[in-house]
C-alpha cells in the first residue's frame, strides 16, 4: 500500500517549515516562503553547477596548496603530496583522514550526484528508493572535504616564524574550497522528489 | 489549517502521512522512500534556552581563548579560530578566508545569537519579533556550519605536526567540541518544534 502523494491531495510541502499547505496559495501562511512545487530548474543548476566544481578539481588537485620553508630548502605540497607523505612517515591513519576528506568525499558526490541527474533526466523508474537513500547520504557527506582547508588555516597560523620556517598557503587550496562550496549547492539545487516523479499512477 | 498542520509531507518523495504520535527512541520513517519524517524532541524548550546560553558562554570562550598552542624553544605560539581564518588572507588565498570565516565563525555566532533571542522569548511563550525571519535564517544557515569540520581538522593538525614541535590541546578545543554538539543538536533539529509550539 502505497501512501498518498501531495500532488494527488493538493498540497505542497513548506521547505522551510515543513508544514503542509494547500496548491493553491502561494505563500506559506505560516512562515510566509515562496511555495514551489518543484525546486526551480533544479537538473540544470545542478549540472551547472557540479559542472564548474569539477572543472575546479583539476587545478585543486594539480596546484599546490602549501608553500613551507625551513632550513633544509622551500617546498611546494599538493593534497595528493602530502597524504603521500604523511603515509610514508607512518601516519597512516591521518593520511586516510586526509585521503577521504580530499579525493574521497569530493569524488564520491560528483559520481553520485551525476548518477542522481542521468537516471532523473532519462526518467528512469529503477530503484528509486536507493537513488533517495544516495541523496541523503550526498546531503550527510556536505561539507567534511572542508578539512583540508581549516588544517592548512590552522598550520599557516601556527608555524609562523623562524625557527621551523614558515607555512604558506597556495592557491590549489583556494580552488578546493571553491569545489566544496560548489558541491554543496549543487546537491542542495536537486530535488529529490523528482526521482519520484516518474511513478506510474495508478489508483 | 488545524486539519492541514496534522499531515507531514515526506520531504524526499513527497508522500503525505498523518503526523504520528512517537514515543521516546521512536522513529517515523517514509514507507515510499525511507526517509525520516519525524522524531522525537530531545530537549523541552526551556532545557533549550538553558543550552543556549551554555553555547553563548563556549562562544565568548573560544574569541579569545586559542584551540592548539605550540611549543619552540620555550615560547608559546597559541591560535584561536580567528587566527585560522586570517591565516588564509596570507597568500592568494583571501576569498577563501572569507569563505572559512563565514563557515566557522558568522555563521555559528549569527545561529547562536538568533537562537538566543527565539528561545528567549519562548520561555515566555511568546513569539519573539521577527520570528518567522529568524527561523528562516536559521534554517538557511544550518548547512554552511562547519565548526566540527574545523575541529576534526585542529585534531588533525595535531598529528601532523606532532613529532616536529610539541602541541598542547587547549581548553579551546574542548570548548569548540562542545559547541559543535550544542550547534547541530540545536540549530540542526530541536528549534525547529518552536514552529508547532508557539502560539
Amino acid at each position: 500500500m502505497t501512501p498518498p502523494t501531495a500532488d494527488e491531495l493538493g498540497l505542497r510541502l513548506c521547505h522551510h517549515c515543513r508544514l503542509a499547505c494547500d496548491a493553491t496559495a502561494q505563500h506559506c501562511p505560516r512562515c510566509n516562503t515562496w511555495l514551489h512545487r518543484r525546486k526551480h530548474n533544479s537538473i540544470a543548476r545542478a549540472w551547472a553547477l557540479m559542472m564548474t566544481a569539477l572543472i575546479l578539481y583539476i587545478p585543486a588537485n594539480v596546484l599546490p596548496i602549501m608553500h613551507t620553508s625551513s632550513f633544509t630548502g622551500d617546498s611546494d605540497t599538493t593534497i595528493l603530496g602530502s597524504v603521500v607523505t604523511l603515509w610514508l612517515d607512518g601516519a597512516w591513519d591521518i593520511a586516510l583522514i586526509i585521503f577521504i576528506a580530499s579525493v574521497g568525499v569530493p569524488v564520491t558526490k560528483f559520481l553520485v550526484l551525476g548518477l542522481l541527474l542521468l537516471t532523473v533526466g532519462r526518467g528512469s523508474e529503477r530503484s528509486r528508493r536507493d537513488r533517495t537513500r544516495l541523496y541523503r547520504g550526498l546531503e550527510l557527506i556536505g561539507y567534511w572535504s572542508m578539512l583540508d582547508v581549516f588544517v592548512a588555516g590552522l598550520l599557516v597560523a601556527l608555524v609562523q616564524f623562524g625557527a621551523l620556517g614558515s607555512i604558506e598557503p597556495r592557491i590549489g587550496i583556494l580552488y578546493f574550497g571553491l569545489v566544496v562550496v560548489l558541491t554543496m549547492l549543487a546537491t542542495m539545487s536537486f530535488d529529490p522528489r523528482l526521482i519520484w516523479d516518474t511513478e506510474p499512477h495508478h489508483e | 489549517m488545524s486539519e492541514l498542520s496534522d499531515l507531514i509531507i515526506c520531504e524526499y518523495c513527497d508522500a503525505v502521512y498523518q503526523r504520528p504520535r512517537l514515543h521516546a527512541h521512536q522513529r517515523a520513517n517514509c514507507r515510499r522512500c525511507g526517509g525520516v519524517l519525524a522524531r522525537p524532541h530531545l530537549f523541552h524548550v526551556d532545557h533549550l534556552l538553558a543550552l543556549c546560553l551554555t553555547a553563548v558562554l563556549l562562544v565568548v570562550f573560544l574569541g579569545v581563548s586559542p584551540v592548539l598552542v605550540i611549543q619552540t624553544q620555550g615560547q608559546a605560539h597559541p591560535a584561536t579560530l580567528f587566527d585560522a581564518v586570517w591565516a588564509l588572507t596570507r597568500g592568494p588565498t583571501d576569498l577563501l578566508a572569507l569563505v572559512a570565516g563565514f563557515s566557522v565563525i558568522l555563521v555559528p555566532l549569527v545561529q547562536v545569537a538568533l537562537m538566543s533571542w527565539i528561545l528567549g522569548f519562548a520561555h515566555f511563550r511568546q513569539k519573539a519579533p521577527g520570528f518567522r525571519g529568524c527561523m528562516r535564517t536559521l534554517t538557511s544557515l544550518s548547512p554552511w556550519s562547519m565548526l566540527e569540520v574545523f575541529l576534526l581538522g585542529a585534531l588533525v593538525t595535531v598529528f601532523k605536526i606532532t613529532g616536529r614541535i610539541e602541541v598542547l590541546p587547549t581548553l579551546g578545543l574542548a570548548a569548540l567540541a562542545g559547541l559543535s554538539l550544542l550547534i547541530i543538536g540545536m540549530a540542526g533539529r530541536d528549534i525547529h518544534r518552536l514552529w508547532d509550539e508557539l502560539p
